[in-house]
């Protein structure tokens, strides 16, 4: 089709505009499994994302899941849903997070959105925070999820970071962590993991969370959880939410992302939400309407088939005890995938401690202090999909290259990806690559 | 003179906050009082922060008495400012006898649990969802919703189309995990989105130009470009038409690029305003974006012919402009996937390296399930995949990947030949239905309407909606005498006709368009 024109016009094309766009560098975490997926060595392994799997290493989707799926197939149709998402299933995620009677929820004083799974519900939210507190900055503990900065950062809200993780003792860094908080200027914005905290395993315990929501109080600090892991980490959502509950009888106004990618299997669906407890039900509805306006220019209003499945499950009571069965059955098996892996880096001899892999539960603060003899101690103990294993960036290249094992850099394993047939060949080869530390 | 030395050692303070979160109230009892006879007057005075500043900007109070010991008095202090919470409070009371005064001070941390977000307004209803609002609440039999842009069956009832049946029937009995998808998107649906954009054997999907990202839809499609155009072209601006649809404004908005508008609607000709749209885009600076409905316009109905396409496209490879399609209706135009592809393939020949943000909502009617793709064309495979990489990076810390759902629901019946080939019929017979719509409704209009005004713009127009060139008060008219639903714009969406309602409608339009001003 030539007209009759000098081509040298469209050769403009030739040196292209996207000339100056260099390519990105791979995601620290999703990169990993696609370095995985390449590898065609039938000894590898992914300890990387943090995606459940079963002890054969197979993905698994729930019963329940299955279940809701049915009841759903042949359905209705496919309309758009609001803006803010499924009410019904926002209205059972509330449940989960604040509790099955919570007063907040009877008040209609939590403005809550459906979001694009935890990612989607933190971004809306510093979008949101950008847009109505623009001065604010948000507090981010070290380490946490690599994602949260980018999310914070592509919203322009400014970031500092607070004192989390101990290397030296594999915990709670609790008193640099306290001091930080009382040293941010009053008022500021903190995220903080509601359990599980990914990736380190270490979270507070319920005295630890008690004393930091108090200083929240009198520093007027804004608590912002991300929760992605409820059910997850204990077996029990209602254990795994304490500390937002302690939040909430302190009378905090808090904010929550929550997630369903982990807890039910949900990952590809992206379904989740974000909530606001705010002062009374009118500032919820205008808090609300805000949030869906910053939605609208996003995506307009999220997808519908993960919510669908989310609310016939919590909804009806025997899927939801099927559901909490389930979770119970994953959270069992990565603690005792936890044992396993310490018992065997212990068999080895191994000349670190992997004490702190196991979820020691019932250590409390005061125990560990007794123990420990130290005032400022740590409580030692993991939960959740994650351990940190304090491995170098260079000995996990080792674990790579050698042994293909693959898990991100920080050293962070994913549980879920251990299994009765890895977790030997997983702890020789940790073993190989730290025995000279 | 008070003598000795007054000492105020308790003073219990209670907040209690009042409904309308514009006053405090500051319950203050004396507890102790030393050296002080019962009747001197002790005053619970103004507030301090914490740092012991007055704070007067955030609180205006009237000093109240502490009349007695045990006796509560009560301060209430209306709340000027809403900015920042105030952090903690000290009361002070003051022990006044025979006007000289000695100060006690007792400060208590009350932490006021007032909302961060206090000055967030309530934020305007939707123009289009607000419509739909309206015609739930209306109770009458004659109503009609033309508001929605979402297609109806000639029952008027919403539309699961047989394909997209199957495919989740396939789907759920192969009981496929549910993992995350890679953040750019299934890979299978990326590759069948291509190909039907560009056509399978198009040169530039044969030699890899092509960077596709399964994105939410129509709207996720354009954010994400967005973003892309304001990291990397800072200074560019975007230009829309004149009307076009109302989030392309909030979508740019908020990724914070620049736009202007070209002419596009003529509402003397109810049609394209192309002299003006041309002049408009040769005007605007080099290398802007140009925003282009690859078919069926929103919310006109109006599209270019082939002639002017190719003029567009002789303007817009001289000003070294970028063409940027949204492509929210393929097949839904002329009920032809091929044929309704024709100005982005027009451009891609060309040679121009282009944006298309693409939507599955309407043509596979997967409205929810949130469907669509970004697809930046570029001039060499290594541009591709750096433009590929990066918009990865621009959605990860927006949802991080996307919902499968949808995305294999397109890959299993634009994959599948057969599926494929029913689909095709299935468009035919949505796009049918309305083109007979607009027939009958074009019928109706000129057969009743005696003025001779000439109605043919109706039949000119494709697509789901109509821009009815009536204006603000007539399809205001339209809603409050005749219960038809839509957009005060003087936009009808045929999708919500069916062919029994067109007299009826021709009758309210006729009234609306004679009649009110």
């Amino acid at each position: 089709m030539w007209r009759g024109r000098s081509w040298a016009v469209g050769a403009r094309s030739m040196s292209s505009w996207w000339s100056n766009v260099e390519p990105a560098p791979k995601d620290p975490i999703l990169g990993v499994t696609e370095a995985y997926l390449a590898d065609p060595s039938p000894d590898k392994v992914n300890v990387g994302v943090g995606a459940y799997r079963d002890d054969n290493g197979k993905p698994v989707v729930l019963e329940c899941v299955r279940e809701a799926e049915r009841r759903i197939a042949g359905n209705l149709n496919m309309e758009y849903l609001p803006m803010g998402g499924s009410n019904k299933m926002i209205e059972e995620s509330l449940k989960l997070a604040y509790g099955e009677d919570s007063e907040f929820i009877k008040d209609r004083r939590i403005a809550a959105v459906q979001s694009l799974s935890g990612t989607g519900a933190c971004r809306l939210f510093a979008d949101f925070q950008k847009r109505f507190l623009p001065d604010s900055q948000i507090y981010i503990p070290v380490p946490t999820w690599a994602n949260h900065h980018n999310i914070w950062r592509d919203a322009r809200v400014p970031q500092q970071t607070f004192h989390y993780y101990h290397p030296e003792s594999r915990g709670l860094d609790f008193a640099a962590l306290m001091e930080d908080i009382k040293n941010a200027p009053n008022g500021s914005f903190f995220l903080l993991h509601a359990c599980a905290h990914n990736p380190t395993g270490v979270d507070p315990s319920e005295e630890q969370w008690r004393e930091i929501s108090h200083l929240f109080r009198v520093k007027n600090h804004f608590p912002f959880f991300d929760m992605a892991y409820q059910g997850f980490a204990s077996g029990d959502p209602e254990r795994d939410a304490k500390a937002i509950r302690i939040f909430l009888e302190d009378g905090h106004l808090i904010g929550c992302a929550q997630s369903y990618a982990k807890n039910m299997g949900l990952y590809g669906q992206r379904v989740g939400c974000l909530s606001i407890l705010c002062e009374d039900e009118m500032q919820a509805v205008a808090v609300k309407s805000q949030l869906q306006q910053i939605a609208r220019p996003m995506y307009s209003n999220p997808p519908v088939h993960g919510s669908l499945i989310v609310l016939i499950i919590l909804s009806d009571p025997d899927l939801k005890s099927l559901w909490l069965k389930e979770v119970k059955v994953m959270a069992d098996r990565i603690i005792g995938m936890r044992k396993a892996l310490r018992e065997n880096l212990e068999k080895l001899g191994s000349p670190l401690s992997w004490e702190h892999i196991t979820n020691q539960s019932s250590y409390s603060l005061e125990k560990c202090k007794e123990d420990c003899g130290d005032g400022n101690v740590n409580v030692i103990s993991e939960i959740g999909m994650f351990c940190y294993s304090g491995m170098t960036p260079e000995q996990v290249d080792r674990l790579t290259n050698e042994f293909h094992i693959y898990m991100t850099r920080n050293g962070r394993i994913s549980m879920a990806g251990v299994t009765t047939g890895n977790v030997t060949y997983l702890a020789n080869a940790i073993h190989e690559v730290t025995k000279s530390t | 003179m008070i003598s000795g030395s007054y000492q105020m050692t308790g003073c219990d303070l209670t907040l209690v906050s009042i409904p309308e979160r514009k006053s405090l109230l500051l319950k203050g009892t004396a507890t102790h009082g030393i050296g002080l006879p019962m009747t001197e007057h002790r005053k619970l005075v103004a507030l301090q922060d914490a740092a012991g500043c007055h704070s007067p900007q955030l609180f205006k109070g009237v000093a109240g008495d502490l009349i007695a010991r045990k006796i509560p008095s009560f301060l209430r202090l209306d709340r000027m400012a809403s900015s920042v919470a105030p952090l903690a409070l000290c009361a002070s009371a003051v022990a006044i006898r025979e006007n000289s005064k000695a100060f006690g001070r007792v400060s208590m941390a009350v932490a006021v649990n007032v909302s961060r977000f206090e000055s967030v307004t309530m934020a305007p209803p939707d123009p289009i969802l607000g419509v739909s609002e309206a015609f739930k609440a209306d109770t009458s039999d004659a109503k009609l919703n033309l508001g929605v842009g979402a297609y109806r069956t000639e029952e008027l009832q919403p539309y699961v189309l047989n394909v997209v049946r199957k495919a989740e029937n396939l789907m759920l009995e192969r009981g496929e995990n549910k993992e995350y998808l890679p953040i750019e998107g299934l890979a299978a649906f990326n590759k069948v989105t291509a190909d039907l954009l560009f056509g399978a054997n198009n040169t530039v999907i044969q030699e890899g130009k092509v960077a596709t990202v399964q994105s939410l839809s129509g709207t996720g499609s354009l954010r994400l470009a967005a973003a892309f155009i304001q990291r990397y072209f800072l200074d560019a601006k975007v230009l829309i038409s004149s009307p076009t649809w109302g989030n392309h404004k909030n979508i740019f908005n908020d990724a914070r690029v620049p736009w202007s508008e070209y002419r596009y609607y003529d509402p003397r000709t109810v049609g394209l305003d192309f002299d003006g749209m041309l002049a408009d885009i040769k005007a605007a600076p080099d290398g802007s974006f140009v925003l282009l409905h690859g078919c069926a316009h929103n919310p006109t109905g109006i599209d270019p012919t082939p002639e002017q396409w190719n003029k567009l496209a002789d303007i817009i490879q001289d000003k070294n402009h970028i063409p940027f399609f949204d492509v929210a209706y393929q097949g839904f135009a002329s009920g032809s996937l091929d044929t309704d592809a024709y100005s982005v393939r027009l451009f891609v020949e060309r040679g121009l390296e282009l944006l298309v943000a693409q939507s599955y909502s309407k043509n596979l009617g997967l409205y929810a399930e949130r469907i669509g793709a970004i697809n930046v064309v570029c001039s060499s495979s290594d541009a591709a995949a750096r433009v590929k990489s990066q918009l990865k990076r621009l959605a990860r810390p927006m949802y991080s990947n996307p919902p499968v759902h949808g995305a294999r629901i397109v890959a299993n019946v634009v994959g599948d030949a057969t599926l494929f080939n029913e689909w095709k019929q299935e468009m035919e017979l949505m796009a049918g239905r309305i083109k007979n719509v607009r027939q009958r409704l074009f019928d109706y209009l000129s057969q009743k309407d005696k003025s001779g005004k000439d109605w043919s713009f109706i039949l000119k127009q494709i697509g789901m909606f109509s821009f009815t060139g009536l204006n603000k008060a007539q399809s205001e008219h339209m809603t409050n005498k005749w219960h038809v639903y839509m957009t005060k714009d003087g936009r009808i969406s045929l999708a919500g006709l069916s062919l029994s309602k067109c007299e009826y409608l021709a009758d309210a339009i006729i009234d609306s368009f004679h009649n009110v001003g």
